[in-house]
């Protein structure tokens, strides 16, 4: 059984909070300690960011983080080392990598597959890679034992959601929202609706993301959703801490989602 | 030569397109997808461009000879197609009109471009004027400086221009602005994309909306000098004016297509715009083409003196042409086109775009390797009044 799976598993009906940091932000050397802090404060998984030069499904919080990585030279080659690094101390927390497909396609798909499964990555999102497109890649990710992760948003169509549901593995990720990480126009009834609606296809877990910027609105869409996915405020939280200070106040702001989702 | 009918029906042209987009994106995209099949069977659909075409553009633009510069160069006959000549000054208004009458036909008010340059702003704010639509365009800070006159211009046409502070500031900058705008307000709004890229079905409604060019073309010179081109050239950006030249030609036998990058300050020394002749493929806007990117795939700054063509993709079917081999491409560096552009002014009374003056630079370089009985038609896909700015900046003067 994969980690991600092995983890709903365990947590038998109750939520997962799924914190997401961009790897490499605010310097390459902080992100192992800043994954464990994520893991003290609560967090059932991780979504690492994987830095992006043009990250056009991204709001200004992450674009600035993504700038930040890249400032330091981050590449995919890092990222996963910053995983392995990780792993040292950490065997069953999932890291599922985020990122755009660029990065992906020039490392090679077969050869990323294998190198991130040795570095201990479990699942794989790319943000511009629909499953029509994801052939390739999502055969190699599988071959290896990673899980695709996949996109729905509130704009998919019935027939998409059914073709989702056919190539995800380990969970789907619910986008809240029209718009970009970080944006503020999340309408709660309407998202927790959809999801439900979703339970026709999705046999799978389902997180939702996008716009979750405090406890109020994780308790609120944990009733509906499986994990609560939260990055921008995060990674604000990052920007606004010193490298001394972040681990901490990054745990205690994961804490108190994860308490609100409990 | 084999029947020529791209992109598939997955919107690939060979290897090159497709649609590598957010999800959010995917339903807006088959929706367009869906309407532009429903235009371009409907007659009346085509029936009102061309009307605009002919009564707000000011179509057909002429080909017109290059008399006194080609003499001067001693070799193959240099004839311009005259697209500086539409109104706002560059061929950009056929692709903007074109897909503002699609907005209409999908009950779209509101519509969003990037720019580059700036032309691409300009024709779209003019035709969001004309037809009643509210307008955003989005332009890098770098370029909001470079062009003010199109800022300007813009702003005049009640267009709000929204300059891009991320990235490296430019054109792509502002894709990618201009896509997370679309993925917020995709119900209410129509992307006009500016040129012959983007995810499938874009690259190929703008190059059928731009192809009037080549179209008219094909008959002009025939009539003209009574058959076609040696050589056909363009230069070549995201790809529109270029493709809307080449598509025509494509399947007439004998006629050489070639297209011009930005070489910058030279293709060997990284400082450039120049895809097709030094970069390698990759994903970048939607779509999977020729891409200037690092080793590890982040997409690397792009260096042209000619806002327009600072752009480090290109459209998929001209990475298909160049796969081909229907079509070649190369590039010529800012201080050739700067020769050519200081030389269609004197000689021919002409102030070219920094765009077309890179397609001017390769003819004139190659016109005198050929005979005087050779032709070559540039497509001059702008005029250069929006630039003088800048070529008066980089003499010392200040306006
Ligand atoms: C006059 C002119 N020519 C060419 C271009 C380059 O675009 P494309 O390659 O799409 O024709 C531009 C873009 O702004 C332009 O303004």
């Amino acid at each position: 059984m994969s980690r991600i799976s092995a983890c709903f598993e365990q947590l038998s009906g109750a939520k997962a909070l799924i914190p997401f940091i961009t790897a490499g932000d605010p310097h390459p050397s902080r992100t192992v300690a800043l994954m464990h802090a994520l893991v003290d404060g609560g967090a059932d998984i991780i979504e690492l960011g994987v830095p992006f030069s043009d990250p056009m499904a991204d709001g200004p919080v992450i674009q600035r983080a993504s700038e930040r990585a890249l400032a330091h030279g981050v590449s995919l080659a890092d990222v996963l080392a910053m995983v392995a690094e990780f792993r040292k101390d950490n065997g069953t927390t999932p890291v599922v990598l985020m990122g755009y497909l660029n990065p992906v396609m020039r490392y090679g798909f077969a050869r990323f597959a294998a190198d991130a499964a040795r570095a201990g990555v479990d699942g794989v999102l790319t943000v511009d890679c629909p499953p029509h497109a994801a052939g390739e890649l999502a055969a190699a990710l599988k071959g290896e034992g990673l899980d695709p992760v996949f996109l729905i948003a509130p704009t998919t169509t019935e027939d998409r959601v059914a073709e989702i549901a056919r190539h995800a593995t380990g969970y789907v990720y619910y986008v809240s929202l029209n718009g970009v990480t970080g944006a503020g126009n999340l309408d709660i009834d309407a998202v927790a609706g959809k999801i439900a609606a979703l339970r026709q296809h999705i046999t799978l877990p389902i997180g939702v993301g996008f716009g979750i910027r405090d406890a109020e609105t994780a308790r609120a869409l944990s009733t509906a959703a499986d994990a609560i996915i939260v990055g921008s405020r995060l990674v604000q939280e990052i920007e606004a801490a010193t490298q001394e200070t972040a681990a901490e106040q990054l745990k205690i702001l994961v804490a108190s989602l994860k308490a609100a989702i409990r | 030569m084999d029947r020529y009918d791209l992109p598939d029906a997955r919107g690939y042209f060979g290897e090159h397109g497709g649609v590598f987009v957010a999800e959010t994106l995917m339903a807006a995209l088959d929706e367009l997808k869906a309407e532009y099949g429903k235009a371009k069977a409907d007659p009346l659909f085509w029936q009102e461009f061309h009307y605009e075409l002919k009564h707000y553009v000011g179509r057909p633009s002429p080909v017109y000879h290059a008399r006194r510069w080609s003499e001067m160069l001693g070799g193959a006959q240099i004839w311009l197609k005259r697209e500086d000549l539409n109104h706002t000054g560059a061929h950009k208004i056929n692709n903007a009109i074109g897909q503002a009458l699609l907005a209409r036909r999908m009950g779209k008010k509101r519509v969003i471009a990037e720019t580059g340059a700036g032309q691409h702003g300009v024709a779209t704010a003019t035709v969001a004027a004309r037809y009643g639509m509210e307008c955003v365009v989005y332009m890098g800070a770098e370029d909001v400086k470079r062009q003010s006159p199109n800022v300007y211009r813009m702003k005049l046409l009640g267009a709000k221009v929204v300059p891009v502070e991320s990235g490296s500031k430019t054109l792509k900058d502002a894709l990618n602005e201009a896509m997370r705008d679309w993925v917020t307000n995709v119900d209410s709004t129509f992307y006009i994309l500016g040129t012959a890229a983007g995810p499938h079905p874009y690259p190929m409604l703008v190059r059928d909306f731009v192809s009037v060019i080549g179209e008219e073309a094909k008959v002009q010179m025939p009539e003209a000098i009574g058959r076609q081109p040696d050589v056909v050239v363009a230069c070549v950006g995201g790809g529109s004016n270029a493709i809307g030249m080449f598509y025509p030609y494509i399947p007439v036998e004998g006629v050489r297509l070639v297209g011009v990058e930005a070489g910058g300050d030279g293709v060997d020394t990284g400082r450039h715009a120049a895809p097709l002749s030094a970069g390698s493929v990759g994903v970048l806007h939607g779509f999977r083409s020729y891409l200037m990117q690092d080793e590890n795939g982040q997409v690397i700054e792009t260096h042209s003196v000619s806002a327009g063509l600072d752009y480090p993709g290109v459209g998929p079917e001209h990475s298909h042409l160049k796969d081909s081999g229907r079509a070649e491409y190369t590039a010529v560096t800012d201080t050739e086109a700067l020769a050519a552009f200081h030389d269609c002014c004197h000689h021919e009374g002409i102030i070219p775009a920094l765009e077309s003056s890179h397609a001017l630079a390769w003819a004139a370089k190659v016109a005198p390797t050929m005979g005087k009985d050779q032709v070559i038609l540039v497509n001059l896909s702008g005029r250069g009044d929006k630039d003088i700015n800048t070529v008066a900046g980089l003499t010392g003067i200040t306006l």
